[in-house]
């Protein structure tokens, strides 16, 4: 393991956020101001204010801009970075499906927050669970400490010649983004020698001949042309298979990345609690996991075999591991922070269910829809899930299987 | 400060093209005579990006490609951006010692759709950040690639398929938006209005466009056989008409001093040199219908709008 | 699609463009053909200034204006713009 010495700092996620950016030597931001994101360009223009970066800084006039501008600033060669958040990921949703398809490695941290409306700052997933099918990888991490990692874990992936696709690093909004955590930071060496400079493979030039990936005068290519039915088909093909080689990508990089640092989230991809033996378990994505963690502890000490699986990676969604992972549990819980309007239960219970669909023993599931518009998780409310669980198992019944915890009737 | 570009016909007909041949433009095309004519100014490494539109889709139909320089689309709205984005990155990687050459142009290409339109904020946007590249906004006055439909850049009366001549509505019924007054309005370094039918005029200015330092932008007249309807070989026969009428005068404005450019200099020198809009209109079966009983009221409200923004132009321009 | 057209794993990624445009002839589309009349021409070179397609070339060697019949749409535009009438546009099959 480690020998590196690390220093500890109190940050929020934004910060933690900002100083994985700085040390992640990037070259190009484009941003706009959006709450709770906020706090990343405003730390990083201090960054470039007192010359602490040599970063190009492009404070845009939207975030389609930004986002835009990123993408060619990543097709020029650089490596780049955004942020944003709710509408201001709404808005870039067009150039996402863009950038994806022009694979362009760029690396954008999302402080995960409500759309509208109402109108609303506060914490849900419905901004990025929206862009799920958008060819981005999305990882959602826990805390600002995995914030701070999985940045510097998401350069490397974005821009692993078998990946090339961009990476969003999504975090809850004020639960993380505006909270302090201690973190611990590693040496810019240590970021620098473990990200290393940005690698450009080979593609065909104009002529056919072999040419780097990037817009340069001497070696021209042309990128986002017109490809109809004879063509197109072809490129989302090979976009899914980016996909499916990030699996083994995000899980090589993080365990480099222990190596590194001394840090494990799962096996980078799921990350499980007390499931080995469990019968009832939740599954869930952001922060609210560090909640459900502890009143497994509780449970535990109870003696009910409860467990917990937390989704690091949505996408790509790690099929296999989710499938092996939850062989055994025979009531579970999906815990969604946003919903499918009409869709029968929020975006991760559909994932979950596709997963556990033709397995041997299929625990009964069930969907709990929460925390919409930064509502509270209290640990009391996710004691009664596991209470319902228990239910369930005693009943072998499942009433009613899409519920909404925490919503006033 | 270099001294003034000089060229000969030889010079530049010579040139290769870097927008070649091949591309699938139709026959007598406005645009593509106007992308050929601007890169044949360029003065060295140059990475081109294109707005969605009837240029980009012509030219990189997968496989191929039409372009010698490297060259990004990504979408409609948001070329500027682009540009913004290309020429963060060359300024950044030149800093850091990563980028091979001294010096790399940046142009972003644009209809009439892209510019006027949707693409106007990422415009405004980053000609307010002052980002070094050039914007050629290609107007052929509608948006042809998805068929004729009017944009902010449609002159008033043309007949466009959502603006259509119709028993009691005459074509557009407003008029075209001022744009390159608009970019001027920035106080950005250059702003150049060009056509195709004066190449000399058009190349010069392009060249004077990537010189200077800070965002120039080049409204270029290109006229649409399909989309304005006349024949295929009439298009720089219209584009000059345009320029002798004062629909179309040709201007530049650096750093916001507006001159005439020498094709509507002598119009303003000699009056009587000025055509009446009507010999433009009547060519173009776009205006066919203001020909007819009860539109003709259009044809004098489009020459008294081509009077005033010329009259305003020669007192931006101090002549009296 | 008449030719055998490449798979997924063949395609370079990215959409990047691998032939040149030069490799899709556009002079099939043509319904009538410049003819060109070097005694008339004077070599103004106005022409390959104005073809939208590229497809007038000026022949340093020869110094002479050549089409590119491969590539011309047959628009005319050269005809009607050539000073001295140098270009005469006729229909595609039929004699001058």
């Amino acid at each position: 393991m480690t020998t590196i010495k690390q220093n500890t700092l109190a940050l929020n996620g934004d910060e933690a956020v900002a100083l994985a950016v700085k040390q992640s030597d990037v070259d190009v931001v484009a941003a706009y101001p959006i709450t709770p994101q906020t706090i990343i360009v405003e730390k990083f223009s201090e960054y470039i204010a007192d010359g602490e970066v040599e970063t190009e800084f492009v404070c845009t006039e939207s975030e389609h801009s930004a986002l835009s501008a990123c993408l060619t600033a990543s097709a020029t060669g650089a490596r780049t970075f955004t942020a944003s958040a709710s509408a201001g990921l709404a808005l870039m949703h067009e150039i996402l499906y863009v950038t994806s398809g022009c694979r362009a490695p760029i690396v954008m941290a999302i402080a995960n927050r409500a759309l509208s409306a109402p109108i609303n700052i506060h914490c849900d997933h419905s901004d990025s669970m929206a862009e799920r099918d958008s060819g981005w990888i999305q990882i959602y991490v826990e805390n600002s400490q995995e914030a701070y990692d999985s940045i510097i874990q998401a350069f490397r992936i974005a821009e692993h010649p078998d990946v090339l696709l961009p990476v969003m690093v999504c975090l809850d909004a004020f639960f993380l983004s505006h909270t302090l955590e201690n973190v611990k930071t590693l040496p810019n060496e240590a970021v620098q020698e473990f990200i290393g400079d940005r690698q450009i493979p080979l593609v065909l030039g104009h002529e056919g001949e072999k040419v780097p990936f990037k817009l340069d005068p001497k070696n021209p290519i042309t990128i986002g042309p017109l490809a109809l039915y004879d063509y197109y088909f072809e490129h989302k093909r090979q976009q899914e298979e980016a996909m499916r080689e990030a699996l083994r990508i995000i899980r090589q990089v993080h365990n480099e990345f222990a190596e590194t640092s001394g840090r494990k989230y799962g096996n980078g991809l799921i990350e499980t609690y007390h499931l080995e033996d469990a019968e009832i378990a939740t599954v869930c994505v952001g922060s609210t996991a560090g909640t459900i963690k502890t009143v497994v502890d509780q449970l535990r000490e109870q003696g009910v075999k409860a467990g917990i699986l937390r989704l690091r990676t949505l996408r790509p969604l790690p099929f296999s591991d989710i499938k092996k992972a939850l062989e055994g549990v025979k009531a579970l819980a999906v815990m969604d922070r946003s919903n499918s309007f009409g869709g029968h239960g929020g975006p991760v219970f559909h994932e979950i269910r596709h997963v556990l669909y033709g397995t041997h023993s299929t625990p009964f599931v069930v969907n709990y829809i929460f925390g919409l518009g930064g509502r509270d998780m209290p640990q009391n409310a996710i004691l009664g899930i596991y209470r319902d669980l228990q239910a369930i198992l005693k009943t072998e019944r499942v009433v009613e299987d899409v519920r909404f915890a925490g919503v006033r009737e | 400060m270099t001294a003034p570009w000089k060229f000969t016909a030889r010079e530049i007909v010579e040139k290769p093209d870097l927008f070649t041949s091949g591309h699938r433009a139709c026959a007598g095309c406005g645009p593509a005579i106007a992308l050929r004519q601007i890169m044949k100014a360029t003065r060295g490494p140059t990475i081109v990006t294109n707005a969605t539109g009837c240029m980009e889709v012509v030219s990189t139909i997968y496989p191929y490609t039409a372009w010698k320089v490297p060259w990004i689309h990504t979408a409609f709205e948001n070329v500027a951006a682009n540009a913004s984005g290309i020429e963060a990155a060359l300024k950044v990687l030149k800093r850091k010692g990563k980028l091979e050459h001294k010096n790399v142009d940046v142009i972003a290409f644009a209809g009439d759709g892209g510019t006027f339109d949707i693409g106007l904020q990422a415009l405004s946007g980053a000609a307010e950040r002052g980002h070094d590249f050039l914007y050629v906004l290609y107007d052929n006055e509608a948006y042809m690639n998805t068929g004729i439909q009017r944009s902010g850049g449609t002159p008033h009366g043309a007949s466009t398929t959502t603006s259509p001549g119709g028993k009691v509505i005459p074509g557009k019924p407003q008029f075209k938006k001022p744009i390159a007054n608009i970019m001027v309005a920035h106080e950005i370094p250059y702003v150049a209005t060009a056509s195709i039918s004066f190449w000399q005029d058009l190349i010069i200015k392009t060249r004077r466009g990537l010189e200077v330092k800070g965002p120039a932008f080049l409204h270029v007249f290109a006229p649409c056989p399909r989309g304005w309807r006349y024949h295929t070989s009439k298009t720089i026969e219209i584009s000059r008409l345009a320029v002798e009428t004062c629909v179309f005068p040709l201007w530049e404005a650096k750093y916001g001093e507006y001159s005439l450019s020498p094709q509507s200099k002598v119009v303003a020198l000699k009056p009587e040199r000025k055509k009446p809009v009507k010999e433009y209109l009547e060519v173009q079966r776009r205006f066919g219908h203001l020909f007819k009983p009860g539109f003709r009221n259009v044809i004098d409200e489009i020459q008294n709008i081509t009077d005033k923004r010329w009259n305003q132009l020669l007192k931006k321009c101090n002549i009296t | 699609m008449g030719q055998k057209a490449s798979g997924w794993k063949e395609i370079p990624i990215a959409g990047v463009c691998w032939r040149p445009s030069t490799e899709y002839q556009t002079g099939d589309w043509r319904t009538f053909r410049p003819i060109h009349d070097s005694n008339k021409c004077t070599k103004c070179l106005l022409c390959p200034m104005v073809c939208p397609d590229g497809a007038i070339k000026w022949n340093a060697e020869t110094e002479n204006i050549e089409f590119a019949y491969a590539f011309c749409k047959g628009c005319g535009i050269c005809a009607n713009e050539c000073p001295v009438d140098a270009i005469q546009m006729v229909r595609e099959g039929e004699e001058v």
